[in-house]
C-alpha cells in the first residue's frame, strides 16, 4: 500500500515538473500518509457512477453479463440502470423509449447492444435504434480500429479512427412513392451538421494527438450533397492548422483500406459510407467481436461495439466474443474519469488476447464466452512491476 | 487506376468552386488578427459549436509565464481528482519570440474550443513597440469585451477591511488600450483613447444584466467625465440610457479619483461597478489589494462567443515562480468560474467550497497572505476536503 501511495504521489509530482519539487513532495508524504484512504479508489457507497444499460438483441445481453461480471470482479464503482428494448421480441414501445430517455438525461452515459431492426416495413420508417439516436442527437460515431497484439491478421499494427455522422444523410427515414413503381429516398446533407461532424473529427484528432484527417465522400457524383460536406470539412480544417487535411472518394477509400490501410489516420464521413467503412475496417483487425465503438452528442455518450450486429444465431450458445464490449466498457470508464479502472479492464482483455490461450471461435479458438470472461477476471489484478 | 483518375477529376472540380469560398473562410475563422472594429462581418452562423461531446468539454489551456504553468498543473490535478468532465488542450505561448505565430495558434485554439483558462503571458518592455501585449491581442481579437471580477472578503484572511463584496465590470477592448499611438511632430506623442457608443452600451447592458441575475441592488459607473467631457461623457450617457431599462437597480456614478479614495476608506459602500478599460485596471487592482492581494481574486473575460478565465489582476509572478509558494486560490477560483460558465455547477461548487474552506485555515496560508504554507499543501488540503464531502473522486 505504501508503495502504491508513493507511486501515485510520484505521478502527481512528476506532473508538476521540476526536480525542485522532490523536496517538498517528500515532506507532503508524511502529511498524507496519515490518511489511510488515499490509496484505495473511492470506496464509499455513494461514490458510484450510474450508467444506463441497454442490452438490446442477439448476444447483447450475454455481452452485458460479461461486462457486469468483469466490473464486479474489478470493484468498478459503476452501477447499471437496465432497460430492455427490443423490436423483434415485442418489447418496444414509446413508453419504454421515454423511460430510457429520462434515465439517459440523468446518467448522460450508456452502454448498449444492438437493437435489431427487422427488414419488413410495418408502417414505421424509423427504427428504434434510429429514433434513440435522433432523440439523444447522437451525431458522431467513433470507431477506433486498433490491431490487437497477439492476434495476427493480414494487416497488423493498424491504428485508425473512423468518425461517422449518424443523424442525417441516407438515414433520414424519408422515403416515398412519388408515382407507383418509383420510390424516392432522400439523402439529406446540411451545412450545420456537416460542420459539426467535421469539427468533432478535428477536435478528436487534436485531443488524441493525431496528425491527419481525411474526409471520405462521393462528391464527383453527388456534387451538391457530398460537395457541401466536403466544403464544410475544408472550412473547419482552417481552424486546425496543425492537422493535415485530405479527402478521398469512397470507392477509392475502400480499395486503399484493404490494400494499404496504414496511410489513414482519422477518417470522417457521412452516414452510409461510415457504416460500410466501419464494418470493412473492423474486418481488417478481426471482425465485429473485437472493435469497440462509441457515439456522442454534446450531452450524451453511448458506448457500444464498433460494428453493430445482433449476432442472433449465436444467442445462448456461449460463443460470442466479448472483447469489443469489454474494450468499449473500458473506454466508458475513461470517459467517466475512472482512468485506473479503465486501464485495469482494457489491460486485462489485451493480456488475454496476447497470451492467445483463451480464444473464442471467431478468432479461431474453441473457448466459450464464459471462459474468456473468466480469463479476463483472472488477469484483472495482474500488476506489472514498472 | 480508375479511382485514381476520379480523384484527379475531383480535385479539378473542387478547386474553382472551393477556391472562391476559401477566401471567405480565411476571413471568418482566420488567424489574422482582426480588431474588434472590423469584425462586424462575423455573423453567428459561422461560429462552429464549442467542443463539447458526450458531456465532456475541451478547454484551451495557456500556461503563460511565471507561476502560470505550475498553478495550472495544480488546477488540472484537482480537476482530474474530482472527476470534472473537462479535457485540456495545452497551447504554449513563448513570450520571448517576436513573431505572432504562437499567439495566432492560441487564438485559433480558443476559437475552436470556445473557452480558455490562462496564466498571464509576459509582455517584455524591451521588445520593439510593434510587439503588442499578447494578453491584449487575445482579448481584442476574440472580442472579449467584458472583464468581470468579484472581490469578496474571505473570512480566514486578515485584512484591514471586512465584508467587502464588490463586482467590477470593465470594458476590455477599447478606451486607452486601443494601441493607437503616434508621434505627430517629433517630441509629441499622441495616444488615442477610443470610446464608442456601441461598446459602451454593450458593457453597460452586460453590467446591469449581471447585477439583475446576481440579485444586486446598485450599479456605479466610474468615469472622468469632468475632464474627458466627450469620451467619458459618452460612456456615462450610455450607462444612463441602459439604466433607464432597469428600474429595479439603482444607478449612480463616481469620478475615478474619488472612487479610489472611497475604496480604500469605505469599500463596503460599493456593489457593482462598471467602467472603461484603464480605470478598470486600476480599480480592480485596488480592490484585489483590499481583500488580500493578487493570489486570491479570480477574473473572467466574456465575449459573445468566447470566454477566457484568468486571475483578476493578471500578474505573472516571475519572482516566485517554481518555488512552491504561489497562492493557487485565484486560479482555482477562476477555474470554478469556468466550470460555472460550462454549466458544471456541481463541480464548481464543490471545488469552490473546498478552496474557501482551506483559506480558513491559517496554517495553510501561503506567504502572500502572511503564512508559511506551500502551494502543494494548499492543493492537497483542497483535494482532501473534496474527497471528504462525498463527491465522486478518482485516485489521489
Amino acid at each position: 500500500m505504501a508503495v502504491a501511495l508513493k507511486r501515485s504521489l510520484a505521478v502527481l509530482v512528476k506532473s508538476l515538473g521540476g526536480p525542485k519539487w522532490w523536496q517538498q513532495a517528500s515532506r507532503s508524504v508524511s502529511i498524507s500518509a496519515s490518511l489511510s484512504r488515499v490509496e484505495s479508489p473511492p470506496a464509499r457507497a455513494d461514490a458510484t457512477f450510474k450508467v444506463t444499460m441497454l442490452p438490446g438483441d442477439g448476444v447483447g445481453p450475454e455481452l452485458m453479463t460479461a461486462v457486469k461480471d468483469v466490473f464486479k470482479a474489478g470493484d468498478v464503482p459503476v452501477e447499471f440502470d437496465e432497460f430492455h428494448l427490443s423490436e423483434v421480441q415485442n418489447m418496444a414501445s414509446e413508453d419504454k423509449l421515454e423511460e430510457l430517455l429520462s434515465s439517459m438525461k440523468n446518467n448522460k452515459v450508456a452502454i448498449k447492444g444492438k437493437i435489431h431492426t427487422p427488414m419488413e416495413f410495418k408502417g414505421e420508417l424509423a427504427s428504434y435504434e434510429m429514433r434513440l439516436r435522433r432523440k439523444l442527437d447522437l451525431f458522431a460515431n467513433v470507431v477506433h480500429v486498433n490491431s490487437l497484439p497477439g492476434y495476427s491478421t493480414r494487416h497488423n499494427n493498424l491504428d485508425l479512427v473512423i468518425i461517422r455522422e449518424q443523424t442525417e444523410g441516407e438515414y433520414s427515414s424519408l422515403e416515398h412513392e412519388s408515382v407507383p413503381g418509383v420510390i424516392e429516398c432522400l439523402k439529406i446533407i446540411t451545412r450545420a451538421k456537416s460542420r459539426r461532424i467535421a469539427k468533432f473529427a478535428f477536435d478528436y484528432a487534436t485531443k488524441k494527438g493525431r496528425n491527419k484527417v481525411t474526409a471520405v465522400h462521393k462528391a464527383n457524383i453527388m456534387k451538391l450533397g457530398d460537395g457541401l460536406f466536403l466544403q464544410c470539412c475544408a472550412e473547419v480544417a482552417q481552424l486546425y492548422p496543425k492537422i493535415k487535411y485530405e479527402n478521398i472518394i469512397i470507392d477509392n477509400c475502400c480499395m486503399q483500406l484493404v490494400q494499404n490501410p496504414y496511410q489513414f489516420d482519422v477518417l470522417v464521413m457521412p452516414n452510409l459510407y461510415g457504416n460500410i467503412i466501419d464494418n470493412l475496417a473492423a474486418g481488417l483487425v478481426g471482425g465485429a467481436g473485437v472493435v469497440p465503438g462509441e457515439s456522442y452528442s454534446a450531452e450524451y455518450a453511448v458506448f457500444e461495439t464498433g460494428a453493430r450486429h445482433p449476432f442472433a444465431q449465436a444467442v445462448g450458445r456461449n460463443i460470442a466474443n466479448p472483447t469489443a464490449m469489454l474494450l468499449s466498457a473500458a473506454n466508458m470508464l475513461r470517459h467517466l474519469n475512472l482512468e485506473y479502472h479503465s486501464h485495469m479492464v482494457s489491460d486485462a482483455v489485451k493480456r488475454v488476447i496476447k497470451q492467445g490461450k483463451v480464444r473464442t471461435r471467431d478468432l479461431g479458438g474453441y473457448c466459450t464466452t464464459g471462459d474468456f470472461v473468466h480469463a479476463v477476471v483472472e488477469n484483472l489484478r495482474h500488476r506489472p512491476n514498472y | 487506376m480508375a479511382a485514381h483518375g476520379a480523384v484527379l477529376s475531383l480535385c479539378r472540380f473542387i478547386k474553382p468552386f472551393g477556391g472562391g469560398r476559401l477566401g471567405n473562410t480565411v476571413k471568418v475563422f482566420g488567424t489574422t488578427l482582426t480588431s474588434h472594429r472590423n469584425k462586424s462581418g462575423l455573423n453567428g452562423d459561422n461560429i462552429p459549436p464549442p467542443a463539447k461531446y458526450g458531456g465532456r468539454h475541451t478547454v484551451t489551456l495557456i500556461p503563460g509565464d511565471g507561476i502560470g504553468p505550475e498553478l495550472l498543473n495544480h488546477v488540472r490535478e484537482v480537476f482530474r481528482f474530482s472527476c470534472v468532465p473537462v479535457d485540456f488542450e495545452v497551447v504554449h505561448v513563448n513570450s520571448a519570440l517576436e513573431t505572432d505565430d504562437d499567439m495566432n495558434n492560441a487564438i485559433t485554439a480558443i476559437r475552436r474550443n470556445g473557452v480558455a483558462l490562462k496564466g498571464n503571458i509576459e509582455t517584455k518592455h524591451t521588445l520593439p513597440a510593434s510587439v503588442k501585449s499578447r494578453n491584449n491581442v487575445l482579448r481584442t481579437s476574440l472580442d472579449l469585451y467584458a472583464n468581470v471580477m468579484h472581490c469578496q472578503s474571505l473570512p480566514g484572511v486578515q485584512t484591514r477591511h471586512k465584508n467587502i463584496d464588490i463586482m467590477i465590470i470593465r470594458e476590455n477592448t477599447e478606451g486607452e488600450y486601443s494601441s493607437l499611438e503616434h508621434e505627430s511632430v517629433s517630441g509629441v506623442v499622441e495616444s488615442l483613447k477610443i470610446i464608442t457608443r456601441n461598446n459602451s452600451l454593450r458593457i453597460a447592458e452586460y453590467a446591469f444584466q449581471l447585477a439583475r441575475d446576481k440579485g444586486r441592488r446598485r450599479v456605479t459607473a466610474v468615469h472622468k467625465a469632468n475632464i474627458m467631457k466627450l469620451g467619458d461623457g459618452l460612456f456615462l450617457q450610455c450607462c444612463k440610457e441602459v439604466a433607464s431599462g432597469y428600474p429595479d437597480i439603482t444607478f449612480d456614478s463616481m469620478i475615478v479619483d474619488n472612487t479610489t479614495m472611497q475604496l480604500v476608506s469605505k469599500p463596503q459602500q460599493f456593489d457593482v461597478m462598471v467602467m472603461p478599460n484603464l480605470y478598470g485596471n486600476v480599480v480592480s487592482n485596488v480592490c484585489a489589494g483590499l481583500v488580500g492581494g493578487p493570489g486570491l481574486v479570480p477574473g473572467a473575460n466574456y465575449g459573445r462567443d468566447y470566454a477566457v478565465f484568468e486571475t483578476a489582476t493578471r500578474n505573472t509572478g516571475k519572482s516566485i515562480a517554481g518555488r512552491n509558494i504561489a497562492n493557487p486560490t485565484a486560479l482555482l477560483l477562476a477555474s470554478c468560474m469556468m466550470l460555472d460558465h460550462l454549466e458544471l455547477n456541481d463541480h464548481a461548487t464543490s471545488i469552490r467550497n473546498a478552496v474557501l474552506t482551506t483559506m480558513n485555515e491559517t496554517r495553510l496560508h501561503t506567504a502572500d497572505i502572511g503564512g508559511q504554507g506551500t502551494t502543494l499543501e494548499v492543493v492537497q488540503s483542497i483535494m482532501r476536503i473534496i474527497q471528504s464531502k462525498g463527491q465522486l473522486t478518482s485516485e489521489f
